[in-house]
């Protein structure tokens, strides 16, 4: 599924990892709350847009974009605007890491 | 509640103990008390992001019915075979699962006695079980009384959601459906009136003579304003919601009649008659002495663990959240902080950093959705929502964004059951 070293350096990168243990351990809990939308692992369902395997910059510019309303949406405006710069950098990089 | 139940629980759990025990060697054991929308949410993610646990989930229903969508079968627009979810998923995700209640807690010895009889031992415990409804509470609303006037609020095994739609079926049209609304706390801020919508949907296409009544303790409510615009744009003066300040407050109900008498004593006689009643916290909560005097649990907004118990996480609807609403998708997502608290406390470290996420979105008729959004974190003092963050969709005459809400709506449905059951 993740490859987890990867992910580990992403998380670190991201600047999310108060402690080395979460490394070891789930996604970031600011990307669980997406899984309700974006199907299992991120990996899309119905209406529901994939995120799993996607370019980090990418999504984190279409988080970005949402939380200044520069890009237009039913919700996700909303839900951008609840998080950090370093949640979304830590976000997009969990998701880019899925394969 | 009484301490002596609690001594005499552990007296009893003390003979018991030994032999009843099972352990895996080495794995340390989280158990989960309920399988619904906190419950099943923990033990799948404890299970599949922490290999290591041995994960036990006790639920006495074969099956689960969701509160969610249980809106849309009265609506019509959905049968209950869509809104049944099996536990097989999460037992091929290697959760032993025990159809069976949870009878005591023995927080001290870190034991929950079964009322089939088996004693099952814990490091950690997950508390999701839901709400209690407080019979009694509104005059005339006992358990009989549910039977001439179901509440639908507790899903079981969906019969009450069954009941209420098929009184709405063999009704005569011209009829008056009536909804009585509790005060704060309770399950679900936007339910009630996400049912007014969806019954006031079927009575526009079946019967449409009849009217909603919609009896309120309250003067204000989740996405009022959207709502009340939906009503008018969509059901006219079909629907008649009133206001504790107009005299909407239930002060008894007359099940053999039907009738809902108010506060200052108005009486009105129904054809269907809907009690949302009041709630507390489910009654192993209460008699696990883990409630506060306000019938909820108190709970440390980093790790959800109970004031009362440090080893036993409490969740969902069952803690006191407030401002989080009491939804599934609070409940799916403080499922997620509570077993990565406990597991960090197992090891002996720190809880990680905590983000609670919550959308509820509502089905006001025909491709015609709406949405609140709130993302909560934890304060000094309890759950703070951050500012500037979430709120409602817009208002105004915006058919796409309700076409399109409607749709994510069920997006949401399927996404988070997958999330809860695999
Ligand atoms: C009509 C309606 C519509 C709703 N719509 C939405 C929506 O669109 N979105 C949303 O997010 N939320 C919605 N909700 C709210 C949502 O249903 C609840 O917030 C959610 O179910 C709470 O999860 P929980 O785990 O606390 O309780 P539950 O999901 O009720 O699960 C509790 C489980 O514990 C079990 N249990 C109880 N006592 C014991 C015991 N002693 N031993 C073992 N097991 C026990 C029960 O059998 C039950 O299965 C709606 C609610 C209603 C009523
Ligand atoms: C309540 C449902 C919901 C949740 C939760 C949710 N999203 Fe979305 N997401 C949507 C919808 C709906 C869209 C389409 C745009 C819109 O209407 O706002 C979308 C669009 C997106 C897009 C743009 C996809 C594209 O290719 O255009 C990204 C990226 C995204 N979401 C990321 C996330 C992340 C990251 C999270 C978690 C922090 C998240 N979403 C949580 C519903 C959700």
């Amino acid at each position: 599924m993740i490859p987890s070293r990867s992910l580990a350096a992403a998380l670190v990168a991201g600047g999310l990892l108060a402690m080395p243990a979460q490394a070891a351990g789930p996604a970031p809990l600011a990307a669980q709350g997406c899984l309700g939308c974006h199907g299992p692992n991120g990996a899309g369902l119905a209406s529901g847009a994939r995120l799993a395997g996607r370019d980090a910059q990418e999504l984190a510019t279409l988080l970005r974009d949402y939380r200044a309303d520069r890009r237009p949406g039913t919700i996700m405006n909303r839900i951008a605007r609840g998080y950090t710069e370093d949640e979304i950098a830590a976000v997009a990089a969990y998701f880019a890491a899925i394969r | 509640m009484p301490i002596t139940r609690r001594a005499a629980l552990g007296a009893s759990l003390a003979a018991l103990a030994a032999p009843a025990l099972s352990r895996a060697q080495g794995a340390a054991r989280l158990l989960v008390i309920g399988g619904g929308f906190g419950g099943a949410s923990a033990a799948r993610f404890a299970r599949t992001q922490y290999p290591e646990l041995q994960v036990t989930l006790v639920e006495p229903l074969t099956r689960f019915v969701t509160c969610p969508y249980g809106n849309l079968l009265l609506g019509g627009y959905r049968q209950i075979g869509d809104i049944t979810h099996s536990y097989d998923g999460l037992r091929a995700a290697g959760i032993r699962i025990l159809h069976d209640w949870a009878e005591g807690i023995d927080a001290a010895g870190k034991r929950v006695r079964l009322r089939g009889g088996e004693t099952l031992a814990y490091d950690k415990l997950i508390l999701s079980p839901g709400i209690a409804i407080r019979y009694g509470a509104l005059p005339g609303y006992d358990e009989a009384a549910a039977q001439a006037l179901p509440h639908a609020w507790v899903p079981g095994d969906g019969s009450q959601t069954l009941l209420l739609r098929r009184q709405l079926e063999a009704m005569e049209d011209g009829g008056v459906v009536g909804i009585s609304i509790p005060a704060n706390p309770f399950r679900c801020p936007p339910g009630p009136y996400e049912r007014i919508s969806m019954i006031a949907a079927y009575l526009k296409r079946h019967k449409p003579r009849s009217k909603v009544l919609a009896l309120d303790a309250k003067d204000a409510f989740s996405k009022q304003g959207l709502f009340q615009d939906g009503w008018k744009a969509l059901y006219g003066d079909m629907v008649e919601w009133v206001p504790a300040s107009k005299d909407g407050k239930v002060a008894r109900v007359d099940p053999a009649a039907k009738v809902f008498e108010t506060e200052f004593g108005e009486r009105h006689r129904l054809a269907v008659g809907n009690v949302i009643p009041p709630q507390s916290a489910a009654r192993i909560v209460l008699d696990s002495g883990l409630a506060a005097q306000t019938g909820w649990a108190e709970v440390d907004p980093r790790t959800l663990a109970s004031r009362a118990a440090p080893d036993i996480h409490i969740i969902g609807d069952a803690n006191n959240g407030a401002p989080m609403p009491k939804s599934g998708y609070i409940a799916n997502s403080t499922a997620k902080q509570a077993v990565a608290s406990a597991v960090a406390a197992l090891r002996g470290e720190a809880p990680p950093e905590a983000v609670y996420f919550n959308t509820c979105y509502s089905h006001v008729g025909d491709d015609y959705g709406i949405s609140i959004v709130g993302i909560f974190r934890p304060g000094p003092n309890g759950f703070v929502e951050v500012p500037n963050s979430g709120g409602v969709s817009p208002r105004g005459d915006l058919p796409e964004q309700r076409r399109l809400e409607a749709i994510h709506a069920d997006t949401w449905y399927a996404s988070i059951t997958r999330d809860m059951f695999g």
